[in-house]
């Protein structure tokens, strides 16, 4: 059995005395889409700041791909091939699309201490950006404004981003947050054509699609993880119904 | 080392400390809750120098021009409130930056206009220009410990208004989370409105009781407002508690350091270079000891929780 | 680029520039040095509001003490003059190494702090250089440096010669604003740039967004720090004022009037807040104000107030407007 990419092990914060995140482990195999479930306030928003480096945990460690990255900086992260999509929109809004993956391209490509040769013409950065627009069906947008995209499409451009990257662990906090039933299934579409290029830790409420795309599944509850398995074995595990799925016929 | 002239230093400093917790506890208020770069803050303490100073040449008492000066002054700010200053509480900092600067330009004008060029002078009652002197040799003015008994009141009575009532509460959820007062149903012109007439009573009884010292006079404000900013950055904005502690250190640092650098000095440089460097370096003390806070605590020593 | 493609903007860009560089001329034509005298400080101002613009327009840093650089470079020249040493391959250097150093060791420490905390730090940085140089009596202290001797460049230029200063700092606006045009569209720039509009998000990309800002901080500083050399030379006179927080507000206003964040703003702002002050001082006469300027203080304090009440996007932004009517204009007339 190879190693894990990532591996969380006894994960823990507090903020002053109210506990976030309690002891969670989970682990991610190469090329799994592994989903975290659970109700609002279960701790899924803290796990994944701490993952992706926004905020430090108090104890436990989280190793990436064998190194223990635990207390990098969130760039330093970004750097090493994490790439994470945020629940509410975080793009530049005030840039266009283009340039918003542009970015993303360019924090690949070594250093920006590059003081001459102008950043939007350079092809080297504009190709791989266009081909992760077109990638999520939105290269025809790409000198629109970004404020001015929908809200499905700005969804999109947020995948752009992190795929544009290059990563190889994907961490998508609701991706599907506040789409519609359309969009949501060509989501879940899109994200069922990365499976196995890309390593993915999916933090989800949408059931339908969660149940659909993960290999496999963590539910979080009061800030702990309750449970870890397929979706099967968590569709029947009774610890998981009576916490969060409530009790169904079986 | 003479220890009349270390006591009465000591006081020297601590009466700076209070004058500058007034100044900074509005000023921190102001920043924390409204989000507003008050620029034109020392501007007020101009202003209740000279309502000071006006009030008690009208009716012969200090006593009385202070008691004046006060809600003339609360209505000034009320009035700057309502007029200008409300319609820059949406805006970025950049926009309170200049404005306020705009702000300061016009009431040094206005007061130049109105009270002329010069300085004018504020007598103290017979009572409070006297003198005790508590241990043999230590001669100290009554009214620098009246300030500073009056500063720590006015502390104390902040801290109760802060911590005790509801008014204060609001002004503390103000402080940590702006959005979740208008959420609870407070209404945040008036509470703004509030917050900045306290700013400016505060400020201008700062500048009321240094007056009878230097004088209501235009440039007051200018010099002041620096320090202000340096011991509100040193706090922690939005922090009563770090206004009042830091303005403490940042007083009598200043004046301290401005006394005794050289003889420090001496110690180990020769007197020539003692008496060059010592009045630059302390002038540039206090900036040093804020450089040093910022370099260890970039949001201050007692930033408010949730900033 | 064809001449009718310019637009309303662009003419009125292009003929400002054009008009500064003929000043001489102009100024030699009526037989008025004033004109030169305004021209010069104009020009040098506006290469300090450029070099603001870049970290404040671009970076989104408002910065409150730019002016301690144009104090700094100013004595640069100023101190080593005392000391009867004229040579400007030795001041110029000096000063851009002594802003670059300040900015340094300024900037780590301001750029640690966000918001209101940045600004304040940064206006408490340029006061404590200011007292230090009010306390330095040696170098004039308050009563400032006089100097006899504008920087020397060993028989290049002669600085002695106005129009000579002049076209040198004429020649470096140039200079700096293409420097800084590039600097803005390269790859550095497009960090400043989404670190001004989205620090957490550049910061999850992959940026190390305190390093950038940092070096563009420095870049600033010293660009600000050789318009101060020049300055210096131009007035022949350095004080401790040259460094006070209301030239930091007033470099401020410059670039807000002129148009944040755009390429030539600052130069238009610093023209106007220049022709302002030559228009609005002599008009006291008329009024009941008495001296000391006062009028002028109290009129740019307004306008100051009205600028930011109303005075979106500043002279660019109003010119875009402009351009935006008669672009709708045109397009209905082909219909």
């Amino acid at each position: 059995m190879t190693d894990p990419l990532l591996q969380v092990t006894d994960l823990t914060k507090s903020y002053g005395g109210v506990v976030a995140t309690d002891r969670v482990n989970i682990d991610l195999r190469v090329g799994e889409i592994h989903a975290v479930i659970g109700p609002n306030g279960a701790g899924k928003t803290t796990l994944i700041s701490q993952l992706a480096g926004e905020q430090m945990p108090d104890s436990g460690r989280i190793m990436f791909d064998g190194r223990d990255i635990t207390h990098q900086p969130t760039y330093s992260r970004a750097l090493q091939g994490i790439a994470r999509t945020f629940q509410i929109t975080n793009i530049v809004h005030d840039l266009p699309v283009i340039e918003n993956v542009l970015l993303s391209v360019q924090a690949q490509a070594g250093h920006s201490f590059r003081f001459w040769q102008v950043a939007r013409t350079d092809k080297t950065l504009i190709e791989p950006a266009m081909e992760a627009l077109r990638r999520v069906s939105l290269g025809q947008r790409a000198d629109d404004i970004s404020r001015y995209l929908s809200h499905g499409e700005h969804r999109q451009l947020e995948i752009a981003m992190a795929l544009a990257a290059n990563p190889t662990l994907l961490l998508l906090d609701e991706p599907m947050a506040g789409m519609g039933a359309e969009e949501s299934a060509r989501m879940v579409d899109f994200l069922t054509s990365l499976k196995g290029e890309k390593t993915m830790l999916l933090v989800e409420h949408d059931m339908d699609a969660v149940f659909a795309l993960a290999d496999r599944i963590t539910v979080l509850v009061n800030d702990r993880a309750i449970a870890t398995g397929s979706p099967d074995d968590i569709r029947n595990n009774e610890d998981v119904r009576k916490a969060y799925l409530g009790d169904e016929e079986s | 080392m003479n220890l009349t002239l270390l006591i009465v230093q000591l006081l020297n400093g601590l009466q700076l400390g209070i004058l500058l917790f007034l100044l900074a506890s509005g000023l921190t208020l102001i920043f924390g809750i409204m989000n507003f770069v008050n620029l034109a803050h020392g501007s007020l303490y101009m202003v209740g120098a000279f309502l000071c100073a006006t009030f008690t040449q009208l009716t012969d008492s200090f006593i009385l021009g202070v008691l004046l000066a006060l809600p003339a002054t609360a209505i000034f700010g009320l009035l700057l409130d309502r007029i200008v200053v409300r319609y820059l509480y949406q805006r970025d900092h950049l926009d309170h930056v200049l404005a306020t600067f705009g702000l300061i330009l016009v009431l040094n004008t206005a007061a130049h206009m109105i009270w002329g060029p010069d300085g004018i002078v504020v007598p103290l009652p017979g009572w409070l220009d006297t003198r005790v002197e508590p241990l043999a040799g230590v001669v100290i003015p009554v009214y620098r410990l009246a300030i500073i008994a009056v500063g720590m009141a006015v502390a104390a009575g902040l801290y109760l208004l802060i911590t005790k009532t509801r008014i204060g509460m609001r002004i503390r959820a103000g402080a940590s989370n702006r959005d979740m007062i208008g959420a609870l149903g407070v209404d945040i012109n008036l509470l703004f409105t509030f917050v900045f007439a306290l700013g400016a009573v505060l400020a201008g009884l700062a500048g009321m009781m240094v007056a009878p010292i230097t004088e209501a006079s235009i440039g007051m404000g200018n010099s002041i407002i620096i320090v202000t900013l340096v011991v509100i950055v040193i706090g922690g904005i939005g922090s009563i508690k770090g206004a009042f502690i830091a303005a403490i250190i940042v007083g009598l640092i200043d004046t301290m350091g401005r006394s005794y650098l050289d003889v420090l000095f001496e110690q180990f440089m020769s007197i020539q270079n003692a008496e060059t460097s010592a009045p630059a370096i302390s002038a540039m003390l206090i900036y040093i000891l804020m450089a040093a806070v910022l370099a260890v605590r970039p949001q201050g020593l007692f930033p408010p929780k949730g900033r | 680029m064809s001449l009718s493609n310019l637009g309303i903007r662009g003419s009125v860009i292009v003929l400002v520039m054009i008009l500064l560089a003929l000043v001489p001329v102009l100024a030699a034509v009526t037989d008025n040095a004033f004109y030169l005298d305004v021209a010069t400080r104009l020009v040098i101002l506006a290469m300090a509001a450029v070099s603001l613009n870049l970290i404040l327009g671009n970076g989104g840093m408002i910065s409150l003490g730019h002016a301690a650089f144009i104090g700094i470079g100013a004595y640069s020249v100023g101190i080593p003059a005392y000391y009867d040493m004229y040579n400007g391959f030795i001041q110029i250097p000096l000063a851009i190494a002594a802003s670059a150093l300040f900015a340094l060791i300024t900037g780590a420490i301001c750029l640690r702090t966000k918001g209101v905390n940045f600004i304040m730090i940064t206006m408490a940085f340029a006061q404590m250089l200011f007292f230090a140089f009010v306390s330095i009596e040696e170098y004039g202290g308050d009563d400032g440096l006089v100097i006899n001797v504008r920087s020397e460049f060993g028989g290049l230029i002669d600085l002695e010669d106005n129009v000579s200063l002049y076209y040198l700092s004429f020649v470096s606006l140039l200079a700096v604003l293409y420097l800084v045009h590039r600097i803005v569209n390269s790859r550095f720039g497009m960090v400043i740039g989404g670190a001004k509009g989205n620090e957490r998000r550049m910061q999850s990309l992959g940026f190390n967004t305190y390093r950038y800002q940092l070096t563009a901080y420095v870049i600033a500083g010293a660009i600000c720090g050789y318009a101060g050399t020049l300055l210096g030379s131009f007035t022949n006179f350095i004080s401790p004022e040259m460094l006070d927080w209301s030239r930091s507000g007033e470099l401020l206003f410059m670039v807000v009037l002129g148009g944040t964040g755009t390429l030539f703003g600052p130069v238009l702002g610093a023209a106007a807040f220049l022709l302002l002050e030559e228009y609005l001082s002599p008009l006291q006469d008329y009024l009941l104000f008495d001296g000391a300027g006062i009028y002028w203080q109290f009129s740019f304090g307004i306008i100051l107030i009205l600028v930011v009440l109303f005075g979106k996007g500043g002279i660019v932004g109003f010119l875009d407007r402009l351009d935006e009517k008669r672009q709708r204009r045109k397009a209905k007339g082909h219909d």
